[in-house]
């Protein structure tokens, strides 16, 4: 798929699994499993040796994850729809009270306008949806050159800058 | 008041242009009418009944008389000449056309104003007092802490897609004029026993559908630690409140839902793990914001004049305009003026670019350039000296401004309603006019006394129906316009929900309707009480009584059961 990744457009072969209910699925190599799937199945698939994937939506808990985070290189955040705003949250607790450095992804409905509230969220990757420009939506970091709180990227509170 | 520095100023500039951007992608197709949806949504720029409708923010309801005249510009290059201030203490256009918006953003932002947050499922405008500043049961000025969650919210990353609107109101005084109790969440500065000043913290109030009066769940919260505890919140409602029903997506269901121990216990939790951080508001930074909310140079001999008391004997009209129309200041001479925009035939809260032009001035003039939009939909002139009052009276009748109904049966509050809003069932605007075509006899308003009527079209409660003395909810029945009325409610420190006096009526009888329930008050009232306070005394009963007799031939059915 088309991703911005750390502020550049790239192409990565990570695919998503939506959804897993085959019981005779054999899991590929760079798969993001629904956390349901890697909860049942994450000691076999630790044996193998490669990167890790996951992705949740706002009817996870993002508590669940914490024995989970070592393992994860990605954890891939889903926006169903642009009024679902459950996975900012998620990012923020990832990024501020587990202190997870892996790769944050967006998936799902990613509007360019709401890009920039993401990348504060300390989400790192966003999947270009299908048919949009991803040169547009890499300006759409720029709307704002002043933030006034403070979030998971580095800004501090305006005031402390005044 | 607050002035913007380079930060604030970049901000609403940056805001601008992304706007422009946004709409210039829209009207060439680049955004479909559903992409375009969210973002104008969170520029307050609706599509009405009519036209598109833009809310301006009026932080915690304070302007310059430089912005008031912009607004009266903006009236009049891109409006039909008038603008309608709201009962969240903001301005809203009706007429403007969707390619002028990015230009009315910019003549916005070029006197420190902006339509940030006046719409869509984010943190609003934070409200307060309108007496803030000057009130003499003030403990703090409420001003500076709404200016911080102010630019706390303001494109908050991970806030600006919540189940629903969320709104803050806070009060730093005794009495509550704010309505913290029926906000998403409530702050009143109080003091505790060490004598230090803090937050008494209330989540989950609200009108609406399903009205709530807010849970207590925080008696004292230390000022450092206000933005951290909203944080925690606002992240527990983000996460948990719902978003499968729109009309039980606010923070009040959520809250109602858990309980407020468990509720509590979720926001002291998720508290616990970010207080101690980079959230922790300095006191460097509210001394810094308190600096701009100092007062004016009062004159230390205002209050010799005596031309003021001599005044209000020998004049009938402008007695009756003190009578009602100033509140007490706390600075001996000095008195607070409310602007009354409930002027017969007007629609309650309607201003014309003329008369903003003109409250402008005489702001200049007599108040030190200030103006304050009330909960009420009137305005304030916060700091006129006494010697100067009759001068002004004489000035704001000249254009229609003022009329001696403050806090009086036609002081009502009113939402747009079926004029021009596109959710409602019945009209709220012209009831109001039926009402001042009753009751135009001042010496007769006078008499009743305080009496909140408060008006909403359709089950949302713009127009806070539930908490008005004598509530009014426009419904419809078999496509008629119909009204249920209900009694007693209010929504300050006694705040409460007004009680259904029975089976809805039809639009022409709302006024009489009204003088029916007046009547049984004068009737039944002792002292000085006022309608409420009869109310609270006789129940319900008496009114449903005068309303709904009980007609011969109900009682002979009744019989032959
Ligand atoms: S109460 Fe209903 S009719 Fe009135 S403005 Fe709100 S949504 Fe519209």
């Amino acid at each position: 798929m088309q991703i911005i990744k750390d502020r550049n457009i790239s192409n990565d072969d990570w695919v998503i699994a939506r959804e897993i209910d085959d019981a005779a699925f054999v899991p590929k190599d760079n798969t993001i499993f629904p956390f349901s799937y890697w909860q049942l199945n994450s000691g076999d698939l630790l044996k193998q040796n490669t990167s890790h994937a996951i992705w949740i939506d706002g009817d996870i808990e993002t508590e669940q994850l914490s024995s989970h985070l070592n393992h994860l290189s990605i954890i891939a955040l889903d926006f169903p729809a642009f009024k679902d705003g459950r996975s900012y949250s998620h990012a923020r607790i990832l990024r501020d009270r587990y202190n997870y450095e892996g790769e944050l992804r967006a998936i799902g409905n990613v509007l360019r306008d709401q890009m920039f509230f993401m990348l504060r969220c300390g989400i790192n990757c966003f999947e270009v949806t299908e048919g949009k420009n991803a040169e547009d939506a890499l300006k759409s970091f720029n709307d704002f050159t002043v933030r006034y709180q403070a979030a998971a990227d580095d800004a501090v509170p305006i005031y402390k800058l005044r | 008041m607050y002035k913007y520095d380079n930060y604030d100023q970049t901000i609403v500039d940056e805001r601008v242009a992304q706007f422009r951007d946004q709409t210039e992608r829209f009207l060439a197709g680049k955004l479909t009418e559903e992409e375009f949806r969210p973002l104008r949504l969170m520029n307050g720029l609706y599509v009405q009944r009519y036209a598109p409708m833009l809310r301006v923010a009026i932080p915690y309801g304070l302007l310059s008389s430089e912005q008031l005249r912009m607004l009266a510009h903006i009236s009049r290059k891109y409006d039909k000449n008038y603008a309608h201030f709201s009962t969240r203490q903001n301005i809203q256009f009706n007429w403007p056309a969707l390619e002028t918006v990015p230009d009315i953003l910019a003549d916005l932002a070029s006197v420190e104003m902006h339509a940030i947050q006046t719409s869509g499922n984010v943190i609003r405008n934070t409200t307060s007092d309108q007496f803030a500043g000057i009130a003499k049961d003030e403990l703090e000025d409420p001003r500076p802490y709404c200016e911080i969650i102010r630019q706390w919210s303001t494109f908050h990353p991970e806030f600006s897609f919540l189940p629903r609107k969320f709104k803050i109101a806070v009060s730093g005084a005794t009495s509550d004029r704010a309505a913290i109790k029926v906000h998403d969440i409530g702050l009143n500065l109080i003091k505790n026993d060490a004598g230090e000043v803090g937050f008494n913290v209330i989540v989950g109030g609200g009108l609406g559908r399903t009205p709530f009066i807010g849970a207590d769940i925080r008696p004292f919260l230390e000022k450092q630690h206000l933005l951290s505890y909203l944080e925690a919140i606002l992240r527990v409602y983000n996460r948990f409140g719902r978003r499968d029903n729109i009309y039980r997506a606010r923070i009040k269901i959520l809250v109602n839902d858990l309980g407020k121990e468990e509720f509590t216990r979720q926001v002291e939790e998720e508290w616990s793990h970010i207080k101690s951080g980079v959230m922790k508001l300095d006191q460097k930074e509210i001394e810094r914001v308190q600096r701009y909310f100092t007062s004016p140079e009062y004159d230390d001999n205002a209050s010799d004049d005596t031309s003021f008391n001599e005044l209000e004997k020998s004049d009938k009209g402008f007695s009756n305009w003190t009578k009602r129309n100033l509140f007490a200041h706390r600075v001996p001479g000095y008195k607070a003026v409310v602007v009354s925009l409930k002027a017969p035939g007007i629609a309650p809260g309607d201003a014309t670019d003329e008369q903003m032009d003109h409250i402008a001035s005489l702001a200049d003039l007599y108040s030190y350039g200030e103006v304050v939009v009330t909960h009420d939909q009137n305005l304030i002139l916060p700091n006129v000296k006494q010697a100067n009052l009759f001068a002004l009276w004489k000035k704001l009748s000249k254009k229609n401004l003022a009329t001696a109904n403050i806090g009086l049966l036609t002081d009502m509050i009113c939402c747009p309603g079926l004029d021009f809003c596109s959710l409602a069932n019945a009209g709220s605007i012209p009831i109001a006019k039926q009402i001042n075509e009753k009751f135009d006899d001042i010496d007769y308003l006078h008499d009743i006394g305080e009496l909140k009527i408060k008006m909403s079209g359709c089950m949302n409660a713009c127009g806070h129906h539930h908490v008005g003395h004598i509530g009014i909810l426009g419904v419809k029945k078999k496509d008629k316009e119909f009204y249920q009325l209900t009694l007693g409610g209010s929504a300050e420190k006694d705040a409460c929900l007004g009680d259904r006096l029975g089976p809805s009526i039809v639009k022409e009888e709302v006024a009489n309707v009204i003088g029916k329930l007046l009547s049984v008050y004068v009737e039944k009232r002792q002292d000085e009480e006022r309608f409420l306070d009869t109310y609270r005394r006789v129940g319900i009963e008496p009114f449903k009584e005068r309303v709904y007799p009980k007609t011969p031939a109900k009682e002979k059915a009744h019989a032959n059961n």
